[in-house]
């Protein structure tokens, strides 16, 4: 039932193509306004690329948060779907999964493109895609929470990033010191290690937080 | 517990006790302030900046008591169906986000002499002002739905989650130690300031947390007031 959910969300996603092409050309065009703003100088760049592509992707992916009830709620398949006898956290993992493959990877995916404007060694490309990778996931889960907590909500849109930006600090931190660590030959493992514990333990928080709020969006 | 859910009742237990509350929390934040000010030694390094601790560091705790607060009633609200824990929580998110404000500030004050810079980022200054936001976030969330009944119980959520970042305030200093000092007064091992120091310092937490029920009392007193105002002015318009 869950992955029929998760096969119906991608399926509409991939009619509207746009929507994932939105996000990343987003993600694009914020993190190449940084050249603009502090200089040309490659060096430079390539020592900030790590936390320039960090915070861009996620801004990138806190937008589509906003999409992850909303469309639903609005057509009342929502509800459709919580009397459908579904358990309501199946319902919240699988939108949470839905959102990780149609945000953060493609956004994660088209990272090492802008990582290579930026001058960033090669030899960084795959740390960073993995840490971009672990992280949108965690964002997906904890983004699943502010998207239901805000649903019905006048002005949803801005207030997703304020409740989940202030939240995802911790996975940024671990995001750009692990691309940090590899940058001075250190190994990146403790930071994606912690990522990945981070993830874990967001799933059940996720899985006990959304669905409380969705039950009072659907009352 | 149950017997202050009716809100005409908690009105009448609570409201005689404001004036006292209020008579309270003036005397021991002026005791408080005269030691902090003048009967406390300045320290041997810090000189009289020293002083500002005695705002700084109730302020601090205050934003986390209050935070506890704003959670443990919450979360009784969405337990329990208390009617007016959410009232209770909604009024104290502001009063602990001054708190928490009022912390920055002072600790920019202190910071700027002492470490040579207004703001650093550090773990402890940090993860407050991640505290602050989160205040701002429930502060702001409630006024976003129509229904004054889903707003609440969102924002109860939301702050119930939000517990997760008291730890992370308090041990910030350990976990991430590079220029706010660790812990000094409640650790395992006692408080590692003198006497002479430490009296100041809990008069005017005291004060502080009388001036927190005071303003808290009132607050809730006019949401309960507001709200029978309301239903009153709905029935008039019935008739």
């Amino acid at each position: 039932m869950a992955l029929l959910l998760v096969r119906r969300d991608l399926s509409l996603a991939w009619r509207q193509r746009g929507q994932v092409l939105l996000s990343i050309a987003f993600f694009l065009l914020s993190a190449s306004l940084f050249p603009f703003a502090i200089g040309p100088d490659p060096l430079l760049l390539g020592r900030l690329a790590p936390g320039i592509l960090w915070v861009a992707a996620l801004f990138a992916m806190v937008l589509s948060l906003e999409r992850v009830f909303q469309p639903d709620y609005e057509d009342g398949s929502l509800e459709q779907l919580a009397l459908s006898g579904l358990p309501l956290f199946l319902l919240v993992l699988a939108k949470a999964l839905v959102n990780w493959l149609t945000g953060g990877l493609p956004v994660a995916l088209a990272s090492p493109l802008v990582a290579l404007t930026f001058s960033l060694p090669a030899a960084l490309y795959p740390v960073l895609l993995a840490s971009l990778l672990l992280g949108s996931l965690c964002l997906s889960l904890m983004g699943c929470i502010g998207a239901a907590l805000t649903l019905g909500a006048r002005r949803a849109a801005l207030l997703v990033p304020l409740l989940v930006l202030p939240l995802s600090v911790p996975v940024l931190i671990l995001g750009v010191m692990a691309v940090q660590a590899e940058a001075v030959n250190l190994t990146a493992r403790p930071y994606l290690l912690s990522m990945g514990a981070l993830c874990l333990l967001l799933v059940p928080l996720t899985a006990f937080a959304a669905p409380a709020a969705l039950r009072q969006a659907l009352d | 517990m149950h017997v202050l859910a009716n809100p005409g009742k908690f009105l009448r237990i609570f409201g005689p006790l404001l004036p006292w509350l209020s008579l309270i929390a003036l005397a021991l934040i002026a005791v408080g302030l005269y030691a902090g000010l003048f009967l406390a030694p300045p320290d041997y390094q810090q000189g009289e900046t020293v002083r500002i601790m005695y705002v700084h560091v109730p302020a601090a705790w205050m934003a986390l008591f209050v935070y506890a607060t704003v959670a443990a009633a919450s979360a009784a609200g969405l337990i329990w169906h208390h009617s007016l824990a959410f009232v209770i929580a909604q009024a104290a998110v502001p009063i602990g986000a001054t708190f928490t404000f009022l912390a920055l500030v002072t600790g920019s004050f202190w910071g700027k002499p002492m470490w040579g810079a207004w703001w650093v980022w550090d773990g402890r200054l940090t993860s407050v002002l991640l505290l602050f936001f989160l205040y701002l976030g429930l502060m702001a969330l409630p006024e976003a739905f129509d229904k004054r009944e889903r707003g609440q119980r969102m924002t109860a959520i939301l702050s119930v989650i939000g517990v997760v970042l008291l730890p992370i305030v308090k041990f910030s200093v350990d976990w991430w130690a590079t220029l706010h000092q660790p812990a000094s007064v409640l650790r395992f091992d006692g408080p590692t300031i003198h006497e002479s120091q430490i009296w100041p310092l809990f008069v005017m937490a005291g004060g502080f947390a009388f001036y927190c029920f005071a303003v808290l009392l009132v607050r809730v007193k006019q949401q309960i007031l507001e709200t029978r105002l309301r239903r009153l002015q709905l029935a008039s318009a019935d008739a």
